[in-house]
Parts: C-alpha cells; structure tokens; sequence
C-alpha cells in the first residue's frame, strides 16, 4: 500500500494536530479552563490516524472516552471540537456533549463514549447497515485494553463473526485500564487470541509505527469490504498522560513515561522514517508544525470568545419530533 | 465523635465492618488500583479513594480489583452472597447500571421471593449519583428511582457523613442486596460521626429541619438545598419541616404523611427525572393518602425531561436550586 506524498502529509499533519491539541488541553486544563473530565490522546495518535487512513470519509468510526484523536482522524472540524470542550455554542455538539460525547455524523464519526465497551455493538450494526446497502462502507470500533473485558465487546465480536459483518475491532493497548495493569486485568494476557476464538483474523502491530497500523488495516478494510466479514487488530502504545486529567499516575513506573516519549514517539519515528526514505523533507515537516500550531491557537481563541450555548438548548434535541 | 467527611465516614465504615466479619470482602474496578503495574498495588484505593487502606489490612482474597466488567460484579457480588459472604461492590458510576442491570433486576433482588424464601443475599453496591461536576450525559444521572421500583432491592442515598456510616453499616449487616447511592459532590462535606460502629433502621426518615407551613422532602443533595431555604423562609416567618428520608426503599411514608397532615403543603426537590421520578412518587403517596389535608397544590422541583447536558450553564440551569425550591415553597404558600 503506498502512500502518496499528499496522504503523507495529510498523516503527519493529523498525528501532529492530535499531539498539539492535547498537549495544549493539558495546560489549558491545568488553568482550570476546562469543565468535566478529559482524557488526552497524546502518546496514541499513529493508531488513530493510521487507521482512519485507510478509510474513507463515508466509511464509519466508534470511538471512546479518549475520543479527541479519532475525532480528528476522521476529519472533525478542530475549532469545532475545542469548542464543544470548553462547552461553548457552535462546539460540534452545540456544547451539550463534552470531551466524552464529541461525534460528527457527516464524518461517518459515531461518537465518543463514556460507556467502557458501549461502542462495539454500534459498530457492528453500523456495519450490518453498510452490508444491507450494499455501499462498500466498513465500521470500525476503535477500544482500550481495558474495553475487552467487556461482556458487550464478547458479544459483538461473536455476532459479527457469525453475520459476517464488515467491522474491525481496534484495541489500542497502551498498559492500563485507569490504574490497572493489563497483565492483571486480560486473563491470558492476549487480547488477540480472544479475538481469534471467536473466528477472525487477528493481527498485533506496533502502534507508535504509523505504517504498521496503516497496513494491518488496509488489510483488514480490504477483507471486510469485500465481504470477508470481521477481523481484530491489537496496536502496543502508549499514553503519555494520566488516565484523566488531574490524576496522579502512582501506578507508573519511575521516569516511565519520559523514557516512552524517548523511544516510543510516534511522531517521532514517522519523522525519521519518511526522512531515511526521502519521502518529506525536514523542512516541509516544520512547516506543518507551524500551520498546526496556529490551527490549535486559533481554536482555543475561538473557543475561550465563543458565547455560552443558549438557555433553550437545555430543552432542544430530546426527540426528533414531539 | 469527631468530624469527619462523607468519603471519610465511608472509608471508617468499610473498614470497621470488614474487621468486624470476615466475610465481608470489597471488589470493583480499581478499589485497590495498579495491579498490574509497576507502581504496585494499593496505588489509588478507588477513583474516589472510598476503599483506600483496605487492601493493606485485609489482603487479596477480601479486597481485590476486578476487570472492566460491571455485569461479573454485580453478578458474582450476588452469588457470592448466596454462597456466604457479604460482598460490598463499587460500580465507579451508577449510568454503569445499563451494563449490570439484569444482575440486580432479575436476579438479586428476585431471589428470596422467586425461591420460596430462604434466600439471603446480603451484598451491597455502592456507586455515585449526582449531576453538577460537568461530567455530562452518561457520568451524572440519577437513576434512583428505576432502581427503587424493584422489589426485592432496598436503595439508600445518605445525604450526609453521619448517615453514610450508620446506613452504610446497616446495609452490609443486612440480609438483602441493597444499592447505596454516594453523591460525588458530597464526599467533601463534613459532620459529626461517631468512631464507633453504629447502625441507622433502613426505613426511618430524618426530619432536618422543623416547622409549621410546608413540608419539604428532599433526596440526597437536594436536601442541603432544602435546609437552606428552609432557614432562609424562616427569617421571613415562614417555617417548614424539611423531611430527608434516607432510604427510598423502604420509604418512611408515615413521617412524610404525618407531616404533611400538619403543614397541609407539600414541596418535593428531587434530582431524578420527572417522568416515574421520586417527587412524582412522593405526590402521588400524598395525594392518594392525605388529600384531604393539603391546603394547596403539591409543588415539585426536579430537572427537566431531559438527558443531562455538559455545558456549565445549561448544567446549571438543569439542576434544582435554592431559588428554584424557595419559588415553589412560596407559591405553595401562594405567593408569601
Ligand atoms: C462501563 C464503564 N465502566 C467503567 C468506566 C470507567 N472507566 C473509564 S475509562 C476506563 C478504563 C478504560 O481502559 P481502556 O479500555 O484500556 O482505555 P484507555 O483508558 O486506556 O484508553 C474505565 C474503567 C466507564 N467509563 N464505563
Ligand atoms: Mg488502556
């Protein structure tokens, strides 16, 4: 699958854009400009951008509690988002949804959620969806390490094994479930076996290797568009931040998370690769760096002089008719 | 005595209780934290610290984190009580019950009746409720009330550290499964409490405050609304009994109705939803039970029909209020 000098840019550009919107949410948080619970992405971006790469903007995401880097993947407008975390009007979900609950429908994005394990039942019926239409669409469920243990996550990977469904499990392990180890919390410790027990491919990669998690899903997009049915895909990666903000990560081990950013940054190694290949120069690399960080500053300016949402939001959107 | 906080008169009582029986033990996720991990165990002792030190006195078989999988915990909580443990269980968020309702609904609660009799099952789960920290439509909801219409299952929501303890108490040394509401924005407030163990009878309301106009019932929170415009009103000669009832299932129904017989006016402040809420349920009691003695229309203050929205403001404007509950307490006394 190679990747053309625009995708490569486009890739670097939303993995450096996760990064800078979080970094930039951290202190913004640490200000106490944010209300609610937030849980930063940063550290995990190869995994969202690489796979929402290989799809395409009908195609359908659900996303999680850590739900700002799919968001953004999958195309979110990023001023839009900023708002809806600060809960202002004109946020992606006119303020009433937060950090947990951003979705954008037009993207084929359905939703982050504050449910561990609520988003794979969506996915594979979003998938039976796209199989009745005949569209070619795939759904994919992105999830932690912690999700899989989750008897709704059991049951909807048995169930679209069985239909034949055109979803991709995602589980991006990155070592914890809030305090816990994964090593405690998944029984046999491989999260890929249990997606095999139930008949579909399963594949480990490197998470923090933007190209290894864009193959593995091509891959696995390719199969399930061409009515192969379901397959599970496990990326190692790290968070660099707590499990919310405002946590304090005694379960880490010491210096643990500098010596991640040391070795495992995914920025980082995408730096390096499209450099030894001689595929983006340096240079150009900077010069989206620049543009991204102008794009976060402006969203949160536009986020801070945004207006709150009106008093009658309170009581719009419950139905769809009364 | 002394004064403690509501999350700190918890603590006190998960560890007197556990020294007290062996057969009390304490699962759920995180409530020793960092198994696992390098950090180590005991790294947190829950995400609200409720169940901290437990698991460094009465070790793994008694205290011990569990997966991400909230319908084992309420189920093995269940089972195991049959099989003879007391088992206190956190579910982090009570809008988790989506995931673990059938354990409680069709199972635990069900058994004694379904079974003939027989069947004990004392376990506990203690999970948060309560909108007003911006955690938005699936982190804040109170959900009381759905669990209150199951019979079988008794449902406590102590407003304060000293009914925390006692309730709390009551309800690991009972014989049935109970659901023991914690509101995250009281685990700061402090009071007085015992250092002893103490017990509070599931089923006796605690009337706060005293007076001769207007009976208010209030749940959780909302009471700390109550009594504060209950003093307010009092300034302006306006009395009223502010009735906090401490556990929705049993209900103290005669405290409720022998206030109102009294006051003839009733207000009641309450976080769920209206539709099948608890101040619809409290009206429809008064006013199949004492009707005769109201003098006015029954007021009730409760969010809208609506999910709970993120935003500060319209949060703000979703929660009942002391200016929402003095409105209705005046109206009810029209217009004083
Ligand atoms: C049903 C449910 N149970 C518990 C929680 C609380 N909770 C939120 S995130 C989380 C850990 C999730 O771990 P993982 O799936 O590995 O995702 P990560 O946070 O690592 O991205 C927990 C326990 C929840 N939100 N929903
Ligand atoms: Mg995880």
């Amino acid at each position: 699958m190679q990747l053309n000098r625009d995708q490569l840019e486009r890739a670097y550009r939303q993995m450096k854009t996760i990064r800078e919107f979080e970094e930039r949410l951290h202190i913004e948080i640490g200000l106490g400009e944010i209300p609610g619970f937030t849980h930063l992405y940063a550290g995990q971006e190869a995994c969202a951008v690489g796979v929402c790469e290989a799809l395409t903007n009908e195609d359908y995401i659900v996303s999680t509690h850590r739900g700002h880097g799919h968001c953004i993947a999958k195309g979110c407008d990023v001023p839009g988002m900023m708002k809806e975390i600060y809960g202002k009007a004109g946020g992606l979900c006119d303020g009433k949804g937060g950090s947990m609950h951003i979705a954008d429908l037009n993207k084929g994005m359905l939703g982050a959620n504050g449910i561990v394990g609520g988003g794979p039942p969506l996915a594979v019926g979003a998938a039976i969806a796209a199989r009745n239409a005949g569209n070619g669409r795939v759904a994919v469920a992105f999830g932690g390490d912690g999700s899989c243990n989750q008897g709704t996550v059991f049951e909807a990977m048995n169930m679209a094994v069985v239909l034949k469904a055109p979803v991709i499990f995602v589980f991006e392990n990155n070592g914890y479930s809030e305090h816990t180890g994964v090593s405690y919390a998944v029984g046999s410790g491989d999260i890929s076996a249990r997606s095999a027990a139930f008949g579909m491919p399963a594949i480990k990669a490197d998470g923090s290797d933007f190209f290894s998690v864009y193959e593995a899903t091509c891959e696995a997009v390719e199969r399930a568009r061409n009515g192969g049915g379901p397959s599970s895909l496990e990326f190692a990666i790290c968070r660099y931040y707590g499990h919310a903000e405002g946590e304090p990560q005694r379960y880490r081990g010491k210096g643990e998370v500098a010596r991640l950013r040391e070795t495992m940054d995914c920025l980082t190694h995408f730096r390096r690769k499209v450099g030894e290949a001689q595929l983006l120069s340096p240079e150009r690399l900077d010069e989206i760096d620049v543009e991204v960080l102008e794009l976060i500053e402006s969203s949160v300016q536009g986020a801070r002089t945004a207006p709150l949402p009106p008093a009658e939001a309170l009581f719009t959107n419950v139905y769809n008719a009364y | 005595m002394s004064i403690k906080s509501y999350r700190d008169a918890i603590n006190e009582c998960l560890h007197q209780e556990m020294e007290r029986d062996v057969n009390v033990v304490v699962f759920g996720e995180d409530v020793v934290g960092g198994s696992g991990t390098e950090g180590g165990k005991e790294a947190i002792g829950g995400v609200f610290s409720l169940t901290a030190g437990l698991w460094g006195k009465y070790g793994d078989n008694r205290v011990f984190d569990t997966p991400i999988s909230e319908s084992a915990i309420v189920g093995a909580a269940a089972g195991a009580a049959l099989a003879g443990l007391r088992p206190v269980v956190e579910i982090m968020f009570s809008d988790f019950f989506g995931l673990c309702l059938d354990q409680m609904y069709n199972q635990a609660a069900k058994f004694n009746y379904m079974f003939g009799g027989g069947a004990k099952t004392p376990m506990v789960v203690r999970t948060t409720t309560g909108a007003g920290m911006s955690a938005a439509a699936q982190h804040s909801q109170s959900n009381y009330n759905w669990v209150t219409n199951i019979p079988g299952m008794k449902v406590l929501l102590p407003s304060n550290p000293y009914d925390a303890k006692g309730l709390l108490a009551a309800a690991i040394r009972g014989e049935d499964p109970v659901v023991f509401y914690e509101n995250k924005l009281l685990y700061g407030i402090k009071g007085e409490v015992p250092d002893d163990t103490y017990v509070i009878p599931l089923g006796k309301g605690n009337l706060t405050r005293q007076g001769k106009d207007a009976t208010i019932v209030a749940f959780s929170r909302m009471v700390h609304i109550a009594n504060a415009v209950a003093d307010r009103l009092a300034a302006d000669g306006i009395t009223c009994d502010v009735i906090d009832p401490r556990t929705t299932s049993p209900l103290d129904e005669e405290m409720i109705l022998e206030s109102v017989q009294e006051t003839g006016r009733l207000i009641v402040v309450d976080e769920c939803n209206p539709r099948c809420g608890l101040a619809r349920d409290i009206a429809g009691l008064v006013a199949s039970q004492a009707f005769e003695f109201l003098d006015a229309p029954i007021k009730l203050v409760t969010p809208p029909h609506t999910p709970i929205p993120f935003a500060p403001n319209l949060e703000h404007a979703y929660l009942p209020n002391e200016a929402k509950v003095e409105a209705a307490v005046r109206e009810a006394l029209g217009g004083r």
